[in-house]
């Protein structure tokens, strides 16, 4: 079934009698040719491209709960590609690009909104460093623009810039960048999967692996063995539990990450602005509601829900940067479970264990990497190369000296 | 949270600053002939466990002490607290 | 006037009003909702999307409907809930998300395309063509979606956040809680009683129900009273606890002055951190609905919500007197409101009950196996539809209250994660038995709601809690109550082909819930998030079960089966202004302020902000019309005659031990374990990854004592590592540590004529460069005695030392140096000139140290001792690191007056510029008075073999690009000779 505005004027004449199923709730068959780990963003993006790009035609997502259900539902829904570093800026670019397209290419309205994204800056050092990242950006194909402190007051005047223990002299600015509605790019890909032959398995939890000579057979799950060629592992935020059943030590703690939205307000924030001061970045979304967030809480955490200091934290960075919002309430707050890696950068990649591919460490930015990790990862699964933009996110960068650090911390992991 | 620090009591673990696995109290003999390997799997591995964690928290803000708190990272429900150079001196 | 008699209003002191526009009257102790009741008026707003006309719908903090704009101007409030908004003399309010009067909305349009706007409509259309979403399509959804509007002014009141402890707190002061506190509160525990109310009582005193044989308002005076006698209780009245942390940590916000016209001087709100040994959770319960065809009008409301309009505010739902009022009940409790109502004197047409054997407690019509089925009135209903045996009739009424049950308010007892649990008998979630720990809950919370019981239930759950405190508290006797019958049955809805309201703000219907399900969207989080239910101002409060109901009976599972979503922070909507807790702009952050501080300002410095710190910029002087003007000077000044400035910044660890030359070995990754007594080394540490870390000196002032700097920004972190190497790797080492850098006032005094001036402020020291060599340290004393340290080190280049004196003597030594130096044309400066000289001298800073470099790369790899094992050693060796070719050098342009950009790319001459052929960039570009002309630092691949090549610094985000020599990073005495003049 096509959506489209026509489809919608006629069920509405109709009675609505004429919908269907997103997708299908269908059992698991004994055995796949490819089985992804895991029913958010990266998960169905890469049964999405492994079926429409790589011609895969036997194909399952498995998800412990419902689809969506970890950091594709509860993140601040940013979409950018403002990376300095060669590893990763021409990935997060072609995410942008993949970005710009999803809506035709899955035929579901996903609202990807490009309103842009405004990192303010405080300090000379901070401009220089500034500078160096949108000529990064620039050089790998992104638009990025310097504002002056004029410029930014005039977009955005409501921005305290004077009266602040951090006066704002300016900003780095991405045009293109802006936000996509979380839920909707996953039963967007969700369904674009369905429509090309790939099962959704929701409800069914991965227990273990089932590896022979090095190699991977299958998984074990709540709903019996399920036979597989080649298995992808796509469940950031829990790849440590997940990966430990197959052995593996990875180079990541898993964290809180608090995220909060308001009551809904007429327009009020254009585009996504973050504090260069503090740990505060906000945007509003098309139902009115500011969604805004700051740091980690900073423990390793699988709790999935974090404590007040942070609250207060990030609001303090709010109200010091916008005053304005001061009379607005927060509606609810919430806390994903984040893969926090040892540079701050992803990785993609196979394992030691044959046919066993892996997709995670997404820090707190893995939104905005949904459809390029979904391309790439299934570039992995149907090719066994990467594809030339996920060429740095090995796993042996560590161990060789590689890193892709942008926040140059080192092996900290609630500091990246 | 609450972190009870075993000479001044419970603390708000605001006072604190979380550093990692105490794992990380254990450097690799620099001598050992896989040095640079074992330094890899020290600085960048973790078990990053879903229940029972052992891990450092610096009473930045207190008394500078270094703790291994015991903790439950599903629950954050907080087990034991003891002072870093005790438990080093203890193992060794 | 719709008053009723009685109630806890103040009759003497009325208050005027306005809605919008339209002047009122009502009294004190009303809520906005409750005298526009008393006034007549029942249309209050509009809903979300299909901008139906809506009146008040609920008595709490739970209304989905009457929703205003409070106050004017800055102070401008949106959402703000008519049901808990008091009164106060000169309340100005407007109904909010309407185009045009609130009775004539252009927007009401929305209703009759209803059909076009079905659950996820949007999802399936906007999409072509593809450019018109943001510039069309978003903006008008986003422009017709909200619901208030912010002022787009600062908020000008002040806000604040305490902290308070206990052993018991106690969230809401209904029934169970004035039991809880009064038992904990005699048994002399620490006791915090907390009620979102301004009122004590709770359900209490919204009930005819007599405690006693009297009102139980008398009884909660009593209590209230020994309460505050009690100087161990503290009760918290407009304060919400609006979320559950760990180990007993609470998040809380007083509303002190919302209830007045302005603050005054007062803060508008505080943000409580409430730390409890344990918790009694008295939250009480929340009515549920019933949806049936066109249940949204308004007139219709929760039918608990109009007992307590009654009794404690006398304020009827009607718009006139001789309106009638039906009750639409599945249980008893509805009959409760018609007594009430007849009580009071209002008009009560009859109780329409779902159930066949339907009871009937008084002289009021009951009908019974009937339905409500359809409504009219289309800014205030006019009359209902009531169905029986398929018999349906009209009856003209005013007001429909709805009676569907009650659901415990489990929310903060599901904060942790922990599920309610359905209970079949009382047909509602009851707290988790794994709700956080020490938290019990009580009362109607728990899922006993009976008067007798939530007392009694109250006091054992206080009791209880204190039990496990080791403070034995004795029961209390109790006043005389009785459990009303809270007999119903399971009645969810009255199918139908009308639109029947499950979510009223949001406007989700039974019949998006069926769409959901059709489209396969049946777990509770998709239903949610595909039709928006429970995702409104409430947070479901009033629609999620009902919701559940529905959902499963379309998928033919139980409710627990098809479960619930996640209860999470906050109860009700909080502030935000609140959670900053006041610290907004200046504030947001503590200053640091250096000991010269106050000395420069008087000489009217420049500040800049350096982390925590206000570090002096530059010090411009008459006639100086920019800044580069004053740093070009005071760069001079340094380079020709003496110049000072306050490094106190930079961070200073005192280290002391047998050991510590051991120790800092082992920090370092070179060799400080030979340093000798009375010298001074350039140090260098890593990371344990191998990376490059912070810099500094380390001065060995004695046998067992060296006292390492830091930079700036890194003071606290490489104390912290150090503490971490000391108690953590090897407490073997007998060495102890301690930050000073707020100790010691340091100041820099440099240039050629440096010596000259410490000359004459040191007490009988030898300065001469054979006594007192390039890179020496001392303890000494300067001006008759005083305590101080001498590091004769060097960061711009020149023959220059740091003096240091205990803090408090940092502004009258800065003062002295002024006083001593005048004639050698002594000049203070300031980090910008810091940052010329550096850069002159190529040292790294800040930039180049930005944790991405190593050693090699800024021209320190001989540092790296393979002598012995230091942080880092191992991990600097890996083949990443060693294969960087990177290395710090200088760059001039070929015309020295054109500015070089930090954050320039290199490029080789002619190459294309992109990512692949990137050799590196400018890390640090300044004027340099001293080569007059620009020159810079930075990064560039074989950048040490390359002096003399010209490379291309390319700045596309600002449309330039230059051709830029590559040259040492030396600009100034390369060879070093004048630091150890």
């Amino acid at each position: 079934m096509k959506f489209s505005g026509f489809k919608v004027v006629k069920e509405a004449l109709t009675g609505h009698k004429g919908w269907r199923p997103l997708w299908r709730n269908p059992d698991p068959k004994p055995a796949y040719d490819i089985v992804i780990v895991g029913g958010g963003g990266h998960g169905l993006a890469t049964a999405f491209y492994l079926a429409k790009t790589f011609g895969a035609l036997n194909v399952a997502v498995l998800e412990k709960g419902w689809i969506g259900s970890g950091n594709a539902g509860r993140n601040t829904t940013i979409i950018r590609s403002n990376y300095l570093l060669p590893g990763n800026q021409p990935f997060y670019e072609f995410s942008m690009k993949l970005w710009e397209t999803l809506e035709q290419d899955t035929n579901f309205n996903s609202m990807v909104s490009q309103r842009g994204i405004i990192n303010l800056i405080h300090t000379d050092g901070q401009r220089d460093a500034y500078r160096r990242r949108g000529n990064a950006m620039r050089l790998s194909g992104a638009d990025a623009r310097l504002l002056s402190r004029d410029e930014l007051k005039k977009m955005v005047p409501f921005l305290n810039c004077d009266n602040a223990r951090f006066p704002i002299k300016g900003g780095l600015m991405q045009p293109r960048a802006g936000t996509a509605r979380h839920d909707g790019v996953v039963w967007g890909y969700a369904r674009g999967a369905d429509m090309r032959g790939v099962d959704i398995i929701q409800n069914c939890e991965v227990t273990g692996f089932r590896i022979e000579d090095g190699r991977v057979l299958g998984v074990e799950t709540s709903k019996g063995f399920i036979g597989a060629k080649k298995v992808g592992v796509s469940v950031a935020g829990s790849s440590g539990r997940v990966m430990s059943m197959a052995g593996m030590r990875l180079p990541i703690e898993s964290h809180a990450l608090q995220a909060f939205v308001s009551e809904g307000l007429k327009p009020t924030i254009p585009g996504v602005i973050t504090f260069g001061a503090g740990h505060f970045y906000v945007s509003q979304s098309d139902k009115g509601g500011l969604v805004f967030g700051g740091d980690i809480d900073g423990y390793n955490s699988y709790a999935q829900r974090g404590n007040l200091p942070v609250v207060e934290d990030v609001l303090e960075g709010g109200m010091a940067l916008m005053p304005m919002i001061g009379r607005a309430r927060l509606l609810r707050s919430w806390g994903g479970l984040v893969d926090m890696s040892m540079d701050g950068s992803p990785i993609i990649d196979k394992t030691d264990i044959d046919g066993l591919y892996f997709n995670g460490a997404w820090c707190y930015g893995g939104f905005k990497a949904t459809p390029a990790a979904g391309y790439t990862f299934a570039h992995l699964l149907a090719t066994d190369r990467p594809h030339e933009t996920v060429t740095a996110f090995r796993f042996d960068r560590f161990n060789r000296g590689y890193v892709i650090d942008e926040k140059g911390v080192g092996a900290q992991p609630n500091l990246h | 949270m609450l972190i009870p620090h075993p000479l001044l009591g419970l603390r708000d673990s605001q006072e604190f600053t979380y550093f990692g696995d105490a794992s990380l109290m254990w450097r690799p003999d620099p001598e050992a002939p896989e040095a640079e390997a074992a330094f890899c799997e020290y600085v960048f591995l973790r078990d990053n466990p879903a229940g029972v964690h052992r891990e450092l928290w610096f009473h930045e803000q207190g008394d500078r002490s270094w703790l291994v708190v015991t903790r439950d990272t599903t629950t954050h429900e907080i087990l034991g607290a003891e002072l870093a150079s005790d438990v080093k001196g203890a193992a060794q | 006037m719709t008053r009723l008699s009685g109630g806890l209003i103040d009759r003497s002191r009325p208050l005027n009003f306005t809605f919008n526009g339209i002047s009122y009257t009502g009294f004190e102790g009303d809520t906005l909702a409750s005298a526009l009741l008393a006034n007549g008026v029942q249309l209050m707003g509009r809903s979300f999307k299909y901008h139906r006309p809506r009146g008040v719908f609920a008595a709490g903090s739970e209304e989905p409907n009457a929703m205003v704009e409070l106050r004017t101007g800055a102070r401008q409030e949106p959402n703000t809930r008519a049901t808990v908004t008091e009164l106060f003399e000169g309340l100005t309010a407007r109904s909010q998300n309407h185009m045009g009067p609130l009775h004539r909305d252009f927007l009401a349009v929305n209703d009759l395309l209803s059909p076009f706007f079905a659950a996820g409509f949007y999802y399936k259309t906007f999409m072509w063509p593809k450019a018109f979403w943001e510039k069309l399509y978003e903006p008008a959804i986003r422009k017709a979606a909200g619901l208030g509007s912010l002022s787009m002014l600062p908020d000008p009141d002040d806000y604040d956040k305490g902290f308070l402890h206990c052993d018991l707190l106690v969230i809401g002061a209904g029934a169970a809680g004035l039991a809880a506190a009064l038992a904990a509160g005699r048994a002399g525990a620490e006791v915090i009683l907390a009620d979102e109310d301004f009122a004590l009582g709770g359900r209490l005193v919204m009930e005819g129900d007599l405690l006693d044989e009297a009102l139980a308002t008398g009884w909660v005076a009593t209590v209230k009273a020994e309460l505050e006698s009690l100087p161990n209780v503290r009760i918290m009245t407009r304060t919400t606890v609006f979320g559950v942390y760990d180990h007993g940590i609470f998040g809380a916000v007083e509303r002190v002055s919302d209830h007045l016209p302005t603050p005054g001087d007062k803060v508008r709100q505080t943000l409580w951190r409430i730390t409890a040994k344990r918790t009694v959770l008295a939250a009480g319960a929340t009515e549920r609905h019933m949806p049936f065809a066109d249940n949204d009008r308004p007139g219709v409301m929760l039918a608990g919500a109009m007992r307590a309009y009654a009794n404690r505010w006398a304020a009827s739902p009607v718009k006139r007197d001789d309106d009638a009022i039906a009750i639409f009940t599945n249980g008893d409790d509805g009959h409760r409101t018609a007594l009430d109502l007849i009580a009071k004197g209002a008009k009560v047409l009859g109780v329409i009950d779902t159930r066949e054997t339907a009871p009937k407690f008084g002289d009021y019509e009951v009908f019974a196996g009937a339905t409500v089925t359809g409504t009219k009135g289309r800014l205030g209903l006019t009359s209902i539809e009531i169905t029986r045996g398929g018999r349906s009739e009209w009856h003209s009424v005013g007001a429909l209250g709805i009676a569907g049950g009650w659901n415990p308010n489990v929310h903060l007892a599901s904060h942790h994660r922990g599920r309610p649990v359905w209970n079949e008998r009382l047909l509602a979630f009851v707290p988790s038995p794994d709700g956080p720990k020490g938290l019990i809950p009580a009362g109607a919370a728990a899922g006993k709601g009976g008067t007798a019981e939530a007392l009694e239930d109250g006091m054992a759950a206080a009791i209880k809690a204190l039990a496990e405190l080791e403070i034995s508290a004795a029961e209390i006797s109790l006043p005389k109550a009785e459990n009303a019958s809270a007999e119903q049955v399971a009645f969810w809805h009255v199918p139908g082909q009308k639109r029947a309201w499950v979510d009223f703000q949001n406007d989700v219907t039974v019949k998006d819930i069926a769409l959901a399900h059709r489209e396969n969207m049946t777990p509770v989080e998709h239903l949610k998030r595909w039709t928006t239910l429970g995702m409104a101002t409430d947070q479901g409060k009033t629609s999620n079960v009902s919701a559940l109901a529905v959902m499963a009976e379309l998928t033919g599972k139980s409710i627990p089966e098809t479960g619930t979503t996640m209860f999470r922070p906050p109860y009700t909507g909080v502030s935000l202004a609140v959670l900053g807790g006041g610290d907004s702009g200046p504030l947001f952050r503590p200053r640091r302020l250096t000991p010269t501080h106050h000395w420069a300002a008087a000489q009217g410095a420049e500040f800049v902000e350096v982390g925590p710190w206000m570090r002096a910029q530059y010090f411009p002087r008459k006639g100086e019309m920019q800044w580069r003007e004053s740093v070009d000077r005071e760069v001079l000044a340094v380079r020709a005659g003496v110049g000072l400035c306050d490094v106190t910044t930079l961070g200073k660890i005192d280290v002391q031990g047998p050991d510590a030359g051991e120790f800092l070995n082992r920090i370092y990754a070179n060799m400080m374990g030979t340093l000798k007594v009375g010298k001074v080394r350039y140090g260098l540490m890593l990371r344990e990854d191998g990376h490059a870390y912070d810099d500094g000196t380390c001065a060995r002032m004695g046998e067992d004592h060296y006292v390492v700097t830091t930079t700036t920004a890194n003071a606290g972190l490489v104390y912290r590592q150090m503490e971490f190497a000391h108690q953590c790797l090897w407490p073997d080492l007998d060495v102890q540590l301690i930050s000073t850098t707020d100790a010691w006032a340091q100041i820099a005094v440099a240039g050629p004529k440096s010596r000259a001036l410490l000359s004459r402020i040191v007490d009988d020291f030898d300065l001469s460069n054979e006594a007192f060599p390039f890179m020496s340290c001392a303890a000494l004393t300067i001006c008759n005695g005083l305590r101080a340290r001498l590091f004769r080190i060097s960061f711009s280049g020149e023959l220059a030392y740091e003096l240091a004196v205990p803090a408090r003597y940092g502004h009258a030594l800065m003062a002295r140096l002024m006083e001593m130096g005048a004639d050698l044309g002594v000049t203070p400066y300031g980090t910008e000139a810091l940052a010329v000289l550096r850069i002159e001298k190529g040292h790294a800073a800040g930039a180049e140290l930005n944790g991405q470099t190593t050693a090699q790369m800024l021209g320190l790899g001989k540092m790296v001792s393979v002598k012995k094992d230091s942080i880092g050693a191992v991990m600097s060796r890996r083949e990443g690191l060693a294969a960087d070719t990177r290395r710090l050098v200088g760059f001039r342009s070929a015309d020295p007056q054109t500015q070089i950009m930090a954050g320039s790319h290199l490029f080789p001459e002619g190459a294309e510029q992109n990512m692949a052929t990137d050799q590196g960039w400018i890390t640090s570009a300044c004027y340099s008075p001293h080569m007059k002309g620009y020159i810079a630092l930075g990064l560039l691949e074989d950048g040490a073999a390359r002096l003399g090549e010209v490379v291309v610094a390319a700045n596309p985000l600002e449309g330039q690009a230059m051709k830029l020599e590559v040259v040492s990073a030396h600009f100034v005495d390369p060879e070093g000779g004048r630091l150890r003049d």
